[in-house]
Formats: C-alpha cells, sequence, structure tokens
C-alpha cells in the first residue's frame, strides 16, 4: 500500500511540526488545541482520581494518554464526554465551553469516544450498527419515523457512507451478520467505524488495543494513523509504550490523576519522572524502544 | 365427551374479549421491553388507567365514552411520565421497582374509602359503561358463527378490538422499522453506546414508555367498554406477568409476537380448563373436583410454559441466534 504510506507521511509529519517548538512541560499550550481542559478533578471517596490543571490537545495529531493503572486516564475520559461529572473544572471543545454537556450532545458537536470494554450491540447487523452511528437522521424522530419517504433518502446515504467505511475497516463482508457473532478484534474495529459514522472532529478511543491479538493490532494502528490522515483529531488512552511510541505524535503521561510528563514519545520514554511512575523509583535501566514493552500490569490491564 | 364443544369453546375464549385486553397490554409491553428494553412491571396500572378512565368519565361524572377515550389516552401518558421521568436515568431496575409499586398503589389507591364517590372502591364501578359504543353495533341479531359462540355484543367488541389490534401491531412495525427503531433497539443492546453516538437516550425511553403505555390503556378501555364494568381487584400485579408470558411466548422484540403468544396462552389456558371440566362432569376424572379446575389450569400452564422455555426459549418467532449472543 504505497499510497497509503505516503499519506501517513503527510499527517504524521504536519503534526510533528505543529508540535515542534511545544515545550516538553506538563500542561504545555499547543498551537492549535482542540480540547482544552482546566482545574478538572474529581474525587472517589478519600481518592482523588482526576487533578488536571491544564491539558491542551492538539488538532489533527494523534495524543496518547498514557500512565500506570489506577493513574485515572479512563475516569479523565469519562470526565469530558460527559458520562461522569467532576468535582470541578471546566473545558472547551473549539473554544466552545462544554463542561456538564450530556454526552450526545458534544457526540452531535463532534466529540465522539469509544469504551474501553467493547460496546458493540450484539443483537443488531453490523450495519445497523453503523447507521445508528449517522447523526441529524430525521427518522430517528417518533412521528417522522412513521413517514418512510421522510428519511429513506438520507438512509441511503448513510447506507452508502457505512458501506465506504466498513470497506475500510475490511468488515464490509460482515455487514448483515449480528454485532455479537463478531470476533474481539472485529468489534474493535466496528466500534471504531461505528464513532466515525457520527462525522466527529475528535475521537477518544478508551484502549482500542486492550484484548486484541498482535496480529490485529498492528492493523488497528494503521486504523489509527488513517483516521488522523483524513483530518480528525485522535485521543486514546493506553498502557503499552511500544503501542504508543509506534503511532502517537504527542504523549501525554498521567500518574495518579495529575499530568506528569508530556512530550513526543521519544522524550517521553526517556523521562525520569515517567520511569518511576511505571516501574517504580531506583529501576535501573531506561526506557527505550528496544523491544521490551512495559505494560506494568499484564494480567490485569484495566485503569 | 363433546370434543368440538370444547374445541368451540377454547377457541372463542382464545381469540375472545379477554385474550383481546391482554393482547394490547401486550403489544404495548413488546414496544417498552421487548425493542427498548424496559423492565416495566407494572403494565397492569396502564390498563387500569384506561378502563378506570371510562368508568370514571361515563359512570361518575355522566360524560361521552369518546371523551372518555381521549382521557385514557391523555392519563396514560402522564402516568409514563410520572414512572419514567425520576426512573428513566437510572439503572434499568429502577424503574422495575418503581412501575410494579405504583401499579399497586393505583389499585389500592382506586379502591380506596376515600375516592369511593369517583371510583366506587371495592365494587368499582359497574353500568352501561360502552353503551354508546353499543348503541353503533350494526350486527342485528346474534350471528351463527361455525366455531365461535359469541354472543351480539361480544361479536361487536371483537371485531372493533382486532381491527384496533391489528393497527395498533402496524404502528408498531412502522415504528420499529425506522431509524426510531433502530435506536430503540439500540438503547436495548448498551445504553451507553447510543448516549456516546449522539443520542438523547432519555428522551427515547420515555418515549417507548408513553406509546407502549397508551397501547395497553387501549386495552384498558376495551375491558371497560366490553365488561361494563371496572372492579379495581382485577387488576392485580398478576396481570402484568401474564403479560411477559404472553409476550415472552410469541416472542419478545417480534411485530406478530404479542398476537400469536396471547393466542396461544389464552388457547392453552382456556383449553386446558374445558378439557378438566368435561373430564370431571363425565366422570373421567375423580381426584379433582369442578373448583379445582380454575388452580389445576394454571398449573398445566405453567407446565406447559416450561416445556416451552426447555423447547423453545426464544418463543414462537423468536430467532435461537440472537439468544446464543450476549446481549452486553
Amino acid at each position: 500500500m504505497p499510497a497509503r504510506t505516503e499519506d501517513k507521511a503527510a499527517g504524521h509529519a504536519a503534526a510533528v511540526e505543529a508540535l515542534r517548538d511545544v515545550p516538553q512541560v506538563p500542561g504545555a499550550s499547543k498551537p492549535d488545541p482542540i480540547l482544552v481542559v482546566d482545574h478538572v478533578s474529581r474525587q472517589f471517596g478519600g481518592l482523588k482520581a482526576v487533578d488536571v490543571a491544564h491539558m491542551e490537545i492538539q488538532r489533527g495529531a494523534i495524543t496518547a494518554l498514557i500512565g500506570p493503572n489506577g493513574a485515572g486516564k479512563t475516569t479523565l475520559f469519562n470526565l469530558l464526554t460527559g458520562f461522569d461529572k467532576p468535582d470541578s473544572g471546566t473545558w472547551t471543545f473549539n473554544d466552545r465551553s462544554v463542561a456538564g454537556q450530556a454526552p450526545y450532545r458534544l457526540a452531535r458537536i463532534g466529540m465522539v469516544r469509544t469504551f474501553q470494554l467493547t460496546k458493540a450491540l450484539s443483537r443488531m447487523s453490523v450495519m445497523d450498527n453503523m447507521l445508528l452511528g449517522a447523526n441529524g437522521q430525521s427518522g430517528e424522530r417518533v412521528l417522522q419515523a412513521l413517514l418512510p419517504f421522510i428519511w429513506r433518502g438520507q438512509e441511503r446515504a448513510n447506507t452508502s457512507r457505512a458501506l465506504e467505511l466498513l470497506e475500510r475497516f475490511n468488515l464490509h463482508e460482515k455487514l448483515d451478520d449480528f454485532a455479537g457473532s463478531l470476533s474481539g478484534g472485529q468489534r474493535k474495529l466496528l466500534e471504531m467505524a461505528r464513532a466515525l459514522m457520527v462525522s466527529p472532529e475528535i475521537v477518544m478511543l478508551d484502549e482500542p488495543m486492550a484484548g486484541v491479538n498482535p496480529a490485529l493490532t498492528q492493523s488497528l494502528l494503521g486504523h489509527i494513523k488513517n483516521i488522523r490522515e483524513k483530518g480528525t483529531t485522535v485521543l486514546f488512552v493506553e498502557h503499552d509504550m511500544d503501542m504508543v511510541h509506534d503511532i502517537s505524535d504527542w504523549v501525554i503521561v498521567m500518574a495518579q490523576g495529575q499530568i506528569i510528563a508530556e512530550g513526543p514519545p521519544d522524550a517521553v520514554m526517556k523521562d525520569e519522572q515517567v520511569i518511576e511512575a511505571y516501574l517504580g523509583s531506583r529501576h535501573g535501566s531506561a526506557l527505550t524502544d528496544d523491544g521490551a514493552s512495559l505494560t506494568p500490569d499484564a494480567q490485569g490491564g484495566n485503569s | 365427551m363433546d370434543y368440538l364443544q370444547i374445541l368451540s369453546l377454547t377457541l372463542t375464549q382464545a381469540f375472545g374479549v379477554t385474550a383481546l385486553i391482554y393482547l394490547f397490554a401486550a403489544i404495548g409491553l413488546n414496544v417498552q421491553f421487548g425493542y427498548t428494553g424496559l423492565l416495566n412491571f407494572g403494565q397492569v396500572a396502564f390498563v387500569a388507567a384506561g378502563a378506570y378512565a371510562v368508568g370514571v368519565i361515563v359512570l361518575t361524572f355522566d360524560l361521552s365514552l369518546w371523551l372518555a377515550i381521549v382521557v385514557g389516552m391523555v392519563v396514560s401518558t402522564l402516568l409514563a411520565l410520572l414512572l419514567g421521568i425520576p426512573t428513566l436515568r437510572l439503572r434499568a431496575d429502577y424503574l422495575a421497582i418503581v412501575t410494579i409499586a405504583a401499579s399497586e398503589l393505583l389499585r389500592l389507591l382506586v379502591r380506596s374509602i376515600a375516592f369511593k364517590d369517583v371510583f366506587g372502591g371495592a365494587q368499582g364501578l359497574n353500568g352501561k359503561l360502552g353503551r354508546q359504543f353499543h348503541d353503533l353495533n350494526p350486527l342485528p341479531a346474534d350471528v351463527a358463527l361455525p366455531v365461535f359462540t359469541w354472543s351480539r355484543q361480544d361479536l361487536w367488541v371483537v371485531i372493533v378490538g382486532w381491527g384496533l389490534a391489528l393497527l395498533a401491531t402496524l404502528l408498531v412495525w412502522g415504528l420499529v422499522r425506522s431509524p426510531w427503531g433502530r435506536v430503540v433497539k439500540g438503547i436495548r443492546e448498551d445504553e451507553a453506546a447510543v448516549l456516546s453516538l449522539g443520542k438523547n437516550v432519555f428522551v427515547y425511553k420515555l418515549q417507548a414508555l408513553v406509546i407502549g403505555g397508551g397501547i395497553a390503556a387501549f386495552g384498558g378501555i376495551l375491558w371497560a367498554v366490553a365488561k361494563q364494568s371496572v372492579q379495581p381487584d382485577t387488576f392485580q400485579p398478576d396481570v402484568t406477568f401474564f403479560v411477559y408470558t404472553i409476550l415472552l411466548l410469541g416472542g419478545a422484540a417480534r411485530v406478530f409476537g404479542p398476537i400469536v403468544g396471547s393466542i396461544i396462552f389464552w388457547f392453552l389456558l382456556a383449553g386446558f380448563g374445558e378439557l378438566l371440566y368435561a373430564l370431571i362432569n363425565n366422570g373421567y376424572i375423580e381426584f379433582l373436583a369442578a373448583q379445582q379446575v380454575g388452580s389445576m389450569r394454571f398449573m398445566l400452564m405453567g407446565l406447559g410454559l416450561m416445556l416451552l422455555m426447555i423447547f423453545r426459549p426464544q418463543g414462537i418467532f423468536g430467532d435461537r441466534r440472537e439468544l446464543a449472543l450476549d446481549a452486553r
């Protein structure tokens, strides 16, 4: 696939170029942020799960949010997408304050997330899963629903868009199958494709690689890169350093609810604080990309 | 023994007025539980709302039956909103608890002495509730049908009732094949996923509750019109569970599930009853008394349902492949 490789370079190069002069400190400001987070905190009992002073996500780049288990990555995701309410804090999406908005409103204005435990709608066909992602379908209003001539045209347009996406994600042969009959990896792909049906400006992937076999991981990574190439910003949670290194343009590291480091993947992996957070203090060897995967909790996997 | 007569009586009940009332409740429950996944354990409250709307408007206030039908729809909508707004944002179990409690509350309220002037207390409201409807009866006299043995009045109710039931089924078919139906099915599968795709899940669940409740209330209106009597203690919680049985029997989330389920349920229930009566009256069974038939037929019915769940757990119309899939 030479064409795709070329494309890949283009989006990646642009993101790297844009982020070149960004200082590598926690909470660094970006040249063109799509998402700006200020003083967001969330407490569970006595535990401060999230306490982020400032965070900016660069538009058009793939940003990885990493950190050991329990660092608060998923909680932060839930807060930003409206699935949980913070104790304090504000955040803006495209310069518009969206704190406290319901999840469905955030999705409609272009902020779409996926889940760590894949949520394929099992007893619905792959195609129906996809069509559910399309927004503005007037047949979803209860009265218009009874008048097919109102929504047929939209349905056709959505179907052909869904077919394109399914083809891109190699699911086009499965379109009539129940989503519940897909393999774990295919469900991840479907969830990603379905999120793209919403036509988001940013997709937030919560551990897209969790529970996927290594062979499929590579193709999943390719798909994520592809999302950026089409102009969509990607923010994803992961704790496997190798994968992060491969695809992200920028890495934000969380530990104990706070952002402890930021920077391009190479720099972050050499950061003393990050190594400490992952392996505990006074661990001898530095993190390199010599193939030693750094999954602090290989058997658990959920933060 | 006259087997033909047993069959005739059984079929008359399987397609008769009571079966129709349960059918409406089941069509409504199919929208709520079958397609949207709402655990409504108080469907009988919507039936009661429809029946009492007729009773109160026609008998207590001496107003038109047609107004009563409108009031029945309004009351059932209000009931759905009242039950839904506080609970539908919470986990599914809360709706279940609130609906079953509300249905009992409603029954105790209408049978209370405090409101005897309006709802008639424990005796309920009895009188010419459906007079305006029966006045429209175009049938000249009792019609001799080949199998069924309905009176002129019942036949008129049955004709209109089945017409309306088919219309309600058509409405459900139209809804669930549309993008609206896709959203509610998505909610049944996983609410959070649908929420993350930009759908206001709460509003859809409320709509499903209102639509399903309205259809069930129509069953209640039919009840009052056909039986010309509304009594509080007929609206016990077990009505709701018979409705669930009917729905699962036919196959949940199938457009024709409630129709088939209702016919089979009443065919079996009435059939066991008639057969047992005949066997006792003819001396074939001596260990049972005639007054025990009522309970015995429910036992046999339970056995039949167990067999169905063992050999065809997806219901008559269901798709076994769906059942094999993990719902979440």
